[in-house]
């Protein structure tokens, strides 16, 4: 039991203060060393637009580039937790550890191929979901009607939610006694369903509560692009005698592309690589449920293979940037970055 | 919306309408419509309910299957038993803290580092912005396992300093791309003419850009505080000390493996959800219009 008080509020004031002046301290130091290298001395044009990156710059290359290539070199190691402080390097390791990810099971039991499998599967379900659903109801709140407002703002409060307390009160509610699931499954006479243990339902569940978090960010969006569409579109299909399924298959969708395109990429990058869901869903910890993120964590510190996981880290990075590729190349969604 | 300047409203949006013949709906229609809509309203908001249900419930009769939102008995022991018997305080304050200084750090890197994108086509510009897109897509569990080692190697394990560095740099690309979208929609002539006054282009940045971006900059300041506020992963990973829990470690140990404190924590969910949601959805316009903006122009 440790209450707030006085002293802890000093010491972290104290810490946070320091951390803030080491920060100021250190990009003031870049800024120098910048002015004077490029300004004075070299007299480049760049100099400014340099000096006002160089900061996030810094940051970005000690938070994300130089791990990664560190983590680049733990991939060719045997770093464990018997060896964290001394493991030994090289290719041949590397090459090992490669090698186990794809013959061997990568945490107790389940194979890579199979949690692949799953992880796709899991990020279809989710965006088919997130899409369908979503747009459905972004069309029916694009209606002139009464409460629209109201409706509008209680369907997005799944997102507005915190997720880890959605994500931990979903995992209350599959309890198999007092979840309120099974108390309706109940009331109705049917048979209670073992959401916890059964690999199955258990990865029912992990869907359930994802979708009910992911489809307000989806309605959102498309309602903003729907709004976007002018009706004089509309009111040319009806002229030629278009059907309401005509008008949705030729005007909305070819409409709504550009806001769907990059709000599908977003969604599938995050469902793939969603953390929360399936780690808290699954509670008991059934391999069965774990899709690749959630068993690279687990092989890291649960496991503490971090050799292992780091090659790990890079497979699953490589499908990802591989699928993106794919789907960049054929929506063309890159193209905006060079163009401005 | 009253009936008074409802019929203009009501015109108006029936024009944008996507199903344009609205006014020919049968009734029957509308009704099914709006069943529609409340029954996907009763389902999003059904598990927020039960939270609060659960929260209310008296000490001895936590494990119930009533399904009643407000039960017969409520009362407030679950939340007097978070306030006072709890690190409660102690969490929202490390929560607070961490979170509040990262905000403020990330949104003056983002803001300077934007504006050299939006206003200079300097070489190396285009790689830039696609980097900072790929940052994106890296798993945050993949970027845990160096960062833990390097933390332990550099003693930041457990200290105010790691977490606060790791979480003002990590919202960095996201920000930078909502407000060079921003920044890029406000001229290029009204620099240039601040800078025919004399005013160099830096003071032509505080003087004109950055008073102008105020919306924009308030929407990159929220989503780093929302980014940081919510974050589980990191957090377990970085602190293993109680008396440095943030909420979503404090609330996760208040349901064990094996023993769960229901009370405390609907309770502690409550008060912590309620804030954030009327935030999030005050502000919900203004994020809407940042997220659309930065990722349509992605």
């Amino acid at each position: 039991m440790h209450s707030l008080n006085l002293v802890i509020i000093r010491n972290s004031l104290g810490q946070v203060g320091f951390t803030v002046i080491v920060i100021v301290l250190a990009s003031a130091a870049i800024e120098a060393v910048l002015y004077v290298a490029l300004k004075v001395i070299l007299k480049n044009k760049y100099a400014l637009p340099v000096m006002l990156l160089a900061p996030a710059a810094v940051g970005l290359i000690m938070l994300v580039v130089y791990p990664v290539f560190y983590e680049f070199k733990i991939a060719f190691s045997n770093m464990s937790l018997r060896h964290f402080k001394n493991p030994s390097y090289g290719l041949g390791r590397g090459w090992d550890n490669l090698k186990l990810i794809f013959t061997q099971p990568v945490l107790k039991q389940v194979m890579f191929f199979p949690l692949l499998l799953r992880t796709i599967l899991w990020t279809a379900i989710q965006i088919s979901f997130h899409v369908s659903l979503g747009l459905g109801l972004a069309i029916l709140l694009n209606r002139p009607m009464k409460l629209r407002g109201l409706y509008r703002t209680i369907l997005i409060i799944p997102w507005a939610i915190p997720q880890v307390i959605a994500a931990l009160t979903w995992r209350g509610e599959f309890q198999y006694q007092y979840g309120f699931i099974n108390i309706m499954l109940r009331d109705i006479g049917l048979a209670a369903i073992q959401w916890k243990s059964d690999p199955f339902w258990n990865f029912v569940a992990m869907n359930i509560t994802n979708i009910w978090l992911g489809v307000p960010f989806m309605m959102i969006i498309l309602l903003g692009g729907l709004q976007s569409i002018s009706s004089e579109y509309y009111e040319a299909a009806e002229i030629d005698g278009a059907s309401g399924w005509d008008r949705f298959k030729s005007i909305t969708l070819p409409m709504l592309s550009p806001v769907m395109a990059p709000a599908v990429i977003l969604g599938t990058i995050w469902t793939f690589n969603n953390f929360n869901i399936p780690f808290f869903i699954n509670e008991n910890e059934l391999e069965t449920s774990d899709i690749l993120v959630t068993a690279l964590f687990r092989a890291a510190f649960q496991y503490n293979r971090y050799g292992f996981a780091a090659a790990f880290a890079f497979v699953i990075f490589l499908v990802l940037f591989i699928f993106a590729v794919l789907y960049m190349r054929a929506t063309g969604g890159l193209k905006g970055v060079y163009e401005k | 919306m009253n009936s008074n300047n409802g019929y203009t409203v009501h015109a108006r949006s029936k024009k944008r309408s996507f199903f344009y013949r609205a006014k020919g709906d049968s009734p029957f229609k509308r009704i099914l419509i709006h069943l529609v809509l409340v029954l996907a309203c009763v389902i999003a908001i059904y598990p927020v309910l039960r939270i609060l249900s659960v929260s209310l419930r008296p000490g001895d009769r936590l494990l119930s299957t009533s399904l009643a939102i407000i039960p017969q008995d409520a009362s407030l022991g679950n939340y007097r038993e978070v306030l006072f018997d709890k690190n409660f305080f102690l969490w929202l304050w490390n929560s607070l803290i961490i979170t509040i200084t990262t905000a403020v750090i990330g949104v003056i890197l983002a803001s300077t580092s934007a504006y050299a994108f939006s206003r200079w086509r300097f070489p190396g510009r285009g790689p830039g912005l696609v980097f900072l897109l790929t940052t994106q897509m890296i798993p945050a569990a993949m970027l845990m396992i160096p960062i833990y080692i390097l933390a332990a190697r550099l003693h930041l394990i457990n200290t105010y300093k790691g977490l606060i560095f790791a979480y003002s740099v990590s919202s960095i690309p996201f920000s930078i791309w909502i407000l060079k979208g921003y920044y890029d929609t406000i001229p290029v002539e009204l620099d240039e003419a601040a800078m025919i006054d004399g005013v160099s282009k830096l003071a032509s940045f505080y003087r004109i850009i950055l008073p102008l971006s105020t919306p924009a900059m308030a929407i990159v300041f929220l989503f780093n505080f929302m980014t940081a506020w919510n974050d589980f992963l990191l957090a377990r990973i970085m602190l293993q000390r109680e008396t440095m829990y943030t909420w979503t470690l404090g609330l996760q140990s208040l349901q064990g493996q094996f023993q769960t404190e229901w009370g405390a924590y609907s309770a502690a969910s409550i008060l912590i959800a309620i804030p954030v949601m009327a935030l999030f959805l005050f502000s919900s316009k203004w994020l809407i219009s940042g997220l659309t903006l930065g990722s349509v122009k992605g």
